[in-house]
């Protein structure tokens, strides 16, 4: 009984460090542009196929496709958003938000009309699972998660340290002042884009390792997603990292009680109970 | 051709429904309402199951349809009654995945993924094919006439200029000692009714419910034939959910003109195009075709 539990905390705590990836990009991308940018779905996707190109039909090893995940999400999130939702800023947060809900549907079919509706595999070596005692732990799943915290810890140096980073944290603490100070919003907009949906991507091929990729891969996450950025609060960047801890081992742990598939109704259950008792998420709006 | 074209006007008709039950709830209640595709489901489901299991005729299994909507759309509304914009977006949106996740899953009533086959509709069998999608689209757009007169009154009495005060300014609203919440959940409630109403008519046209049929790609050709026909506007709400039809339908010759692709290249040629009308549309006339006409009354100084 106790190894089970253990066994599903571990399992929640190894899928929330792949599940803050995209949560991170998602709350950074909130953080500067301040709308919910529901193309990250797709985004995952392509990071996902692009990870895929490199490591199967080139060959190249591991790093390198997660590399050409963050180029390849980031650029096309980044100018997608540019020429699709950037005019839509301005009529307001939800304009955007359902303007984004129409270019995911155009990524998404984007990758199917590339890459059809069929499951693709990676070309990577399956370990055994390591055995902890009673506890199974995979070392895909394990790598994953390392690989996931390594991303982050880039983001939180550059957000930190350089110049670019200052800026956008200026710009998601207070836009108008930002600019008076002659930080450019475009700019930041676009750094703000590209760090976030790169990330979405890196996350999207972790998902997909650990799953199937598919056209609907980002999709089949986006709930978990949503959850992650609300729970610990939208537009903030250790919030979501909070938050994709919670989900991921409150949507494991749902699997104890529950019958599996429904996973990520946990996620949807876990946004409507801090909206409702804490709107602001755990760690609260807009801290990065 | 002519077979084809009255079966169009069928879907016509059940777009036109549920744009008209968002604009309810979004255009005049200021509520987006990206669970529509849930609300739909359900009513197709509710009304579906009704007459397999419970036998009941058509009518009654549509007025259970949209009962059940309604109140489904009444708990969503009150449980996110303060939340606003983007947070609603994120929080209906979900709230569809969950119910599709729930047909798909909860098999003893739904059948899974395989769907419910063979759902009964009065004349299917005796008449023709034809003939029957003749007496479908009738009825489907005797309803749509029903609703949006209703709809329309509904827009002009105080209930309508109460629920618009309330999606400009929820606050002044309720200094002015409007029960704010009574008149959201029940917009809600009455906007998921029709949605409801929608799927019912839905399951008895097609005789056939699937998970499948109540993805996200609904809930946005809803949100696209609104914003098409005017936010707002009950006659805007029909005429985009036709536009929209012809629109999704138009681009059936793709396949023809581009001979070199496979059928699923035509198909997500054919969806990524809906989005991006949509995105062309919000960018370059976000107010739509029919936009809202309000009554200005002017004070004097």
């Amino acid at each position: 009984m106790i190894a089970t539990f253990l066994q599903a905390l571990v399992n929640g705590a190894l899928a929330g460090a792949v599940l803050a990836l995209p949560a991170v990009g998602f709350n950074t991308v909130y953080a500067v542009l301040r709308f919910p940018n529901f193309a990250v779905a797709s985004l995952a996707t392509i990071g996902a196929y692009a990870g895929w190109v490199v490591n199967a039909d080139l060959g190249w090893p591991a790093p390198a496709s997660l590399l050409a995940a963050f180029v390849v999400a980031g650029s096309v999130g980044a100018f997608a958003d540019a020429l699709c939702l950037k005019p839509l800023r301005p009529l307001g947060a939800l304009v955007a938000a359902i303007g984004s809900v129409a270019l995911d549907l155009v990524l998404q079919n984007a990758a199917r009309f590339a890459f059809g509706n069929n499951p693709r595999g990676y070309d990577l070596t399956i370990f055994r699972n390591w055995r902890l005692g009673p506890i199974g732990i995979g070392p895909q799943e394990v790598e994953d998660a390392v690989l996931a915290v390594i991303a982050m810890a880039a983001v939180f140096l550059m957000l930190r340290t350089t110049r670019i980073g200052k800026t956008m944290r200026a710009v998601a603490d207070n836009a108008t002042l930002a600019e008076s100070k002659g930080i450019d919003p475009a700019r930041v907009a676009w750094a703000a884009n590209f760090v976030g949906l790169g990330l979405t991507g890196i996350g999207g091929m972790l998902v997909a390792l650990d799953t199937s990729l598919d056209p609907l891969t980002g999709f089949r996450v986006l709930l978990s997603i949503f959850a992650a950025a609300v729970v610990g609060g939208l537009g903030s960047i250790p919030g979501a990292v909070a938050g994709a801890f919670v989900v991921g081992i409150g949507e494991e742990m749902s699997t104890l009680l529950i019958a599996p598939t429904y996973r990520t109704a946990m996620g949807f259950l876990a946004i409507l109970i801090v909206l409702s008792f804490r709107p602001g998420g755990l760690i609260g709006e807009r801290a990065i | 051709m002519l077979d084809y074209l009255v079966s169009l006007s069928v879907f016509a008709g059940l777009y036109g429904l549920l744009a008209l039950g968002l604009n309810l709830v979004w255009g005049l209640g200021g509520m987006v309402n990206l669970g529509l595709a849930g609300l739909f489901a359900i009513g197709a489901y509710a009304s579906a199951l009704a007459e397999l299991r419970l036998h009941l005729a058509l009518p009654a299994a549509a007025i259970f349809a949209a009962l059940l909507a309604a109140g489904a759309g009444a708990l969503l509304a009150a449980v996110t009654a303060r939340l606003k914009g983007d947070y609603l977006a994120i929080v209906t949106l979900g709230f569809a995945e969950v119910i599709q996740l729930l047909a798909a899953n909860e098999i003893w009533l739904t059948n899974g993924t395989d769907g419910l086959p063979a759902i009964p509709a009065p004349g299917r069998g005796r008449l023709s094919s034809f003939h029957f999608d003749i007496a479908s689209t009738s009825v489907v757009w005797l309803a749509v006439i029903l609703v949006s007169l209703l709809l329309w009154r509904l827009s002009q009495a105080p209930y309508g200029r109460v629920l618009r005060a309330i999606r400009e300014d929820e606050t002044v609203a309720a200094v002015a000692g409007k029960r704010v919440l009574a008149f959201k959940v029940s917009a809600f409630a009455a906007g998921s009714a029709v949605m409801g109403l929608a799927g019912s008519l839905y399951a008895a046209y097609t005789g056939y419910v699937a998970p499948d049929s109540f993805d996200v790609l609904v809930t946005l050709l809803v949100v696209l034939a609104l914003t098409a026909g005017g936010l707002g506007s009950m006659a805007g709400a029909v005429l985009g959910a036709i536009l929209v039809v012809v629109l999704t339908e138009g681009t059936r010759f793709l396949g023809g003109l581009l001979p070199g692709l496979s059928a699923l290249q035509v198909a997500s040629l054919r969806q990524g195009m809906i989005g991006v009308f949509l995105l062309l549309l919000l960018r370059f006339r976000p107010e739509g075709i029919l936009p809202e006409r309000m009554r200005r009354h002017h004070l004097e100084d």
